[in-house]
């Protein structure tokens, strides 16, 4: 069960290098490092010389300007605003991963004032869902399927392709409000 | 256009301030406050010389919550189809025109980290807006000025004043002191908007060195006012209307329109908003189009026309209108 057909549901358009920008900043995360690697084999390895590669975890193959790895999103997350704070203009951001790892992403550059229709962004790896309760408002990361429990009021949510990317997350609502316990059972939507 | 909004003002003052550039307060006939606007905002002054209306859109100046009047500084240009030369000519202190309700198709990203703002010349106008309604939002922005030189430069000492110096740089092509683009646009933290207005060569060499350098075209914005070219003297149908007009050699395809007394749609009349885009039925000639919202692979069609700006090389045009 889900909610579709919705406006605000992200397009992620592919990363696809700027041969234009002085610089390439890129956030990357699991699987995202193939996105990366796709683009090399396209338009070849001269932009990594002006690049600087974030990765949650493990580096890709490559050589570039600058290289590094964070154990975790969150701190990917807090270096990457870093580097966005002392970015110049024609420094184009790249984003791959999983949606909520580009969605939280997105929500760093955006409050550093980036337009997010310049941000260039690939969907790879897992389509887990990160999702608030519109209820109690709290966030539950790799949600697989719909309904599902929020993690915090434990309420049975019904997931909606309503999206916020102010949250970096999409909207999940009460399915079974007017009768607890009549939710039907869960299906992996997103694996 | 079919829903009217227009109001009646009086010109309430008329300035000198600087050579060839006037400034006209406008407030209205019946009292009430005008609308408060964003800055960038224009509006379409419509005047009657003789029994000629013209229509000219021009850029709000005053100070966007101002809502005692309204301020529009214009420059006399040597070939005028008339628009300006009557406004520095014929009209005086207690005339009456009309003026569309403000629209703004050249607005300020809110969500900017910094702004720069950059005029040519009278492209000044919108600016003057624009920094006093940031000044109140505590925005971050500079302008850089350039002039031809300093007589004809208009305002220039009252925005260093206002601003202080280093928020508002001055150029003046005749004293060689040039805008440095270059250095100016490889050295922005990112998240930084760019606005640019004044004549069309000064906008492109901008917009182009900023895309060259790797700016994104989210964080570019700029104005141009076109104003229609003569042509030759040409016939259109009009389908719908079931009549057939002549369209002068002074005179965009939407003034003979109007003319003739039929509606059609516009907002900015300067080939910039879109709004006046009119489906081509047939041809016979050229069409030449003078706008800069049709994208080129819709110029080549054919099949369509901004009304305000572009024109036709040859006998009629069929529309649909
Ligand atoms: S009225 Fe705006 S393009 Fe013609």
């Amino acid at each position: 069960m889900l909610v579709q057909g919705i406006k605000s549901r992200p397009v992620y358009t592919g990363l696809a290098i700027d041969l234009q920008a002085r610089r390439h900043l890129f956030a990357l995360e699991g699987e995202g490092i193939e996105a990366l690697l796709d683009q090399v084999k396209a338009v070849g390895a001269q932009f990594l010389e002006t690049s600087d590669i974030l990765c949650v975890g493990k580096l890709p193959d490559v050589k570039a300007e600058y290289m590094w790895s964070a154990p975790t999103i969150p701190v990917l997350l807090n270096r990457l605003n870093v580097n966005l704070i002392n970015a110049k203009m024609g420094t184009r951001l790249y984003l791959s991963g999983t949606e909520g790892f580009i969605g939280q992403a997105m929500k760093i550059a955006l409050d550093q004032n980036i337009d997010f229709n310049s941000i260039r962004t690939e969907h790879r790896g897992s389509t887990a869902r990160r999702v608030q309760c519109v209820h109690c408002k709290g966030i539950t990361d790799d949600v697989k399927t719909s309904p599902f429990t929020c993690a915090h009021c434990g309420l049975n949510l019904l997931v909606r392709d309503h999206y916020s990317r102010r949250l970096a997350a999409f909207q999940g609502v009460c399915i079974d409000a007017e009768q607890p316990g009549t939710a039907p059972a869960p299906v992996v939507m997103f694996p | 256009m079919s829903i009217n909004t227009d109001m009646a003002v009086q010109v309430a003052a008329i300035i000198q301030v600087a050579e060839k550039v006037k400034r006209f307060r406008l407030v209205r006939v019946d009292g009430l406050p005008l609308p408060v606007f964003s800055g960038g905002a224009h509006i379409v002054v419509s005047m009657l010389d003789g029994d000629l209306l013209r229509r000219n859109p021009y850029s709000l100046m005053s100070s966007p919550t101002d809502q005692t009047a309204y301020e529009i500084s214009v420059l006399q240009v040597e070939k005028s189809r008339g628009g300006s030369a009557f406004l520095h000519e014929k009209l005086n202190v207690g005339d009456k025109l009309t003026i569309s309700q403000p629209l703004n198709l050249f607005p300020c990203d809110v969500r900017g980290r910094k702004h720069i703002f950059m005029a040519g010349g009278i492209g000044i106008t919108p600016f003057m807006a624009m920094m006093d309604q940031m000044t109140r939002e505590s925005s971050n922005f500079e302008l850089h000025y350039a002039m031809r030189d300093r007589k004809h430069g208009a305002y220039w000492q009252e925005l260093q004043q206002r601003y202080a110096a280093h928020r508002v740089k001055i150029y003046f092509d005749v004293e060689k002191l040039f805008i440095p683009t270059d250095a100016i646009l490889a050295n922005q933290p990112l998240g930084t908007h760019l606005y640019v207005c004044g004549p069309s060569g000064m906008i492109d060499g901008v917009l182009n060195k900023a895309t060259a350098l790797g700016w994104p075209k989210q964080n570019l914005h700029s104005e141009r006012f076109l104003a229609p070219l003569p042509g030759d003297i040409f016939k259109a149908e009009l389908k719908r209307s079931k009549k057939t007009i002549t369209v002068g050699t002074h005179q965009s395809i939407l003034e003979a329109v109007e003319a003739a007394g039929i509606d059609a749609p516009y907002l900015c009349r300067g080939g910039a908003c879109g709004q006046c885009e009119t489906s081509v039925l047939g041809c016979e000639g050229i069409i030449e189009h003078n706008d800069i919202f049709l994208e080129p692979e819709d110029k080549a069609s054919g099949k369509t026309i901004m009304i305000c700006v572009s024109r036709v090389k040859g006998q009629a045009i069929t529309l649909d209108l």
